[in-house]
């Protein structure tokens, strides 16, 4: 069940599988869990931001295929990760993310055209997620 | 949650500096101890964050140095400690954006800035502790409510 909702506008979750189907994306692990689903999207190479910012059960777009990412994706419980303009991750990193049971994505496009294409298809911005957590974490109750 | 209060865990991992590769399998650690005895995970998840940054800032700051966790049921404690150089600015170093990092260590998705400033916005209260050329200490709680 998603625990966030949008005051404004339909619930958009995304398949894996339509993710992949959307970016013409090439599957480096997690062939098996293309069921997963997605409620928000971040994309980034700076991935302070990211555990700064992602929220939900987020698919992260980068271009960076070094462990940092790997490790960001798993304190924010990332879904997915998926790597932009056709860079690939080594072996030893798509093994980590096996062994983690992280799907690991690829997309010829561009980060623009990446977040471009999901957005499209209805994927939000962590920013535009909201249910009493602002950006900062603190809840209604706090504030 | 099992686990007695009055006896708290304890998990102490050791950093080594620049040692990129084995950066945030403490964090990593602590986040999976925290699962086995299952806290709600968005404590989990502000734990993990906090130490993870903190971890990160010691392999690429510092000269080595360790984090400590604490856990009972109604606090996780983070103790982030390392061997210097220190932070000069404390104030400086916690606004948001501020970064020493080099060109090289951003070039691998770090320097944003953001960490020192991540870890107090996941935390209840962190405090700072840092002299010039013997170290900095970093006190994380985050309360389990
Ligand atoms: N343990 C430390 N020892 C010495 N200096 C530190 C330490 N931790 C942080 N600093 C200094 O404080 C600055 C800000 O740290 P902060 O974690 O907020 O950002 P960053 O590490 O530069 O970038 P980011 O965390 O976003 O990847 C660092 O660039 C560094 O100069
Ligand atoms: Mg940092």
């Amino acid at each position: 069940m998603p625990h966030y909702f949008f005051s404004w506008e339909e619930y958009v979750l995304l398949k894996l599988r339509e993710v992949k189907e959307l970016l013409e994306a090439e599957v480096f692990t997690g062939e098996d869990k293309l069921d997963l689903e997605v409620e928000s999207g971040f994309g980034s190479d700076l991935m302070s931001d990211v555990l700064a910012f992602a929220r939900g059960k987020v698919i992260l777009l980068t271009g960076l295929t070094n462990n940092h990412v790997i490790n960001t994706a798993t304190m924010v419980d990332a879904v997915a990760v998926v790597f932009v303009r056709g860079k690939r991750p080594g072996p030893e990193l798509i093994a980590a993310a096996e062994k983690i049971g992280l799907p690991l994505l690829g997309t010829r496009f561009i980060m623009f055209s990446s977040c471009g294409r999901l957005y499209q298809a209805g994927l939000k911005g962590c920013s535009e997620l909201r249910v009493g957590e602002n950006l900062a974490g603190e809840t209604d109750e706090e504030k | 949650m099992k686990r007695n209060s009055k006896q708290p865990l304890e998990i102490v991992i050791p950093i080594k500096m620049k040692d990129f590769k084995a950066g945030g399998d403490g964090a990593a650690r602590i986040k999976q101890v925290l699962q086995k005895i299952g806290f709600p995970p968005d404590i989990i998840r502000r734990v993990a964050i906090a130490a993870y940054e903190a971890e990160m800032n010691i392999v690429i700051n510092s000269l080595g140095g360790e984090i400590k966790a604490t856990v009972s049921t109604d606090v996780i404690t983070i103790i982030a400690r390392d061997y210097g150089p220190g932070i000069p600015d404390i104030e400086l170093a916690m606004q948001e954006g501020y970064s020493t990092a080099p060109r090289e260590i951003q070039e691998m998705g770090f320097g944003a800035g953001m960490g020192l400033p991540n870890i107090r916005r996941c935390a209840d209260r962190m405090t700072v502790e840092s002299k010039q050329g013997q170290g900095t200490t970093i006190t994380i709680e985050i309360y389990n409510r």
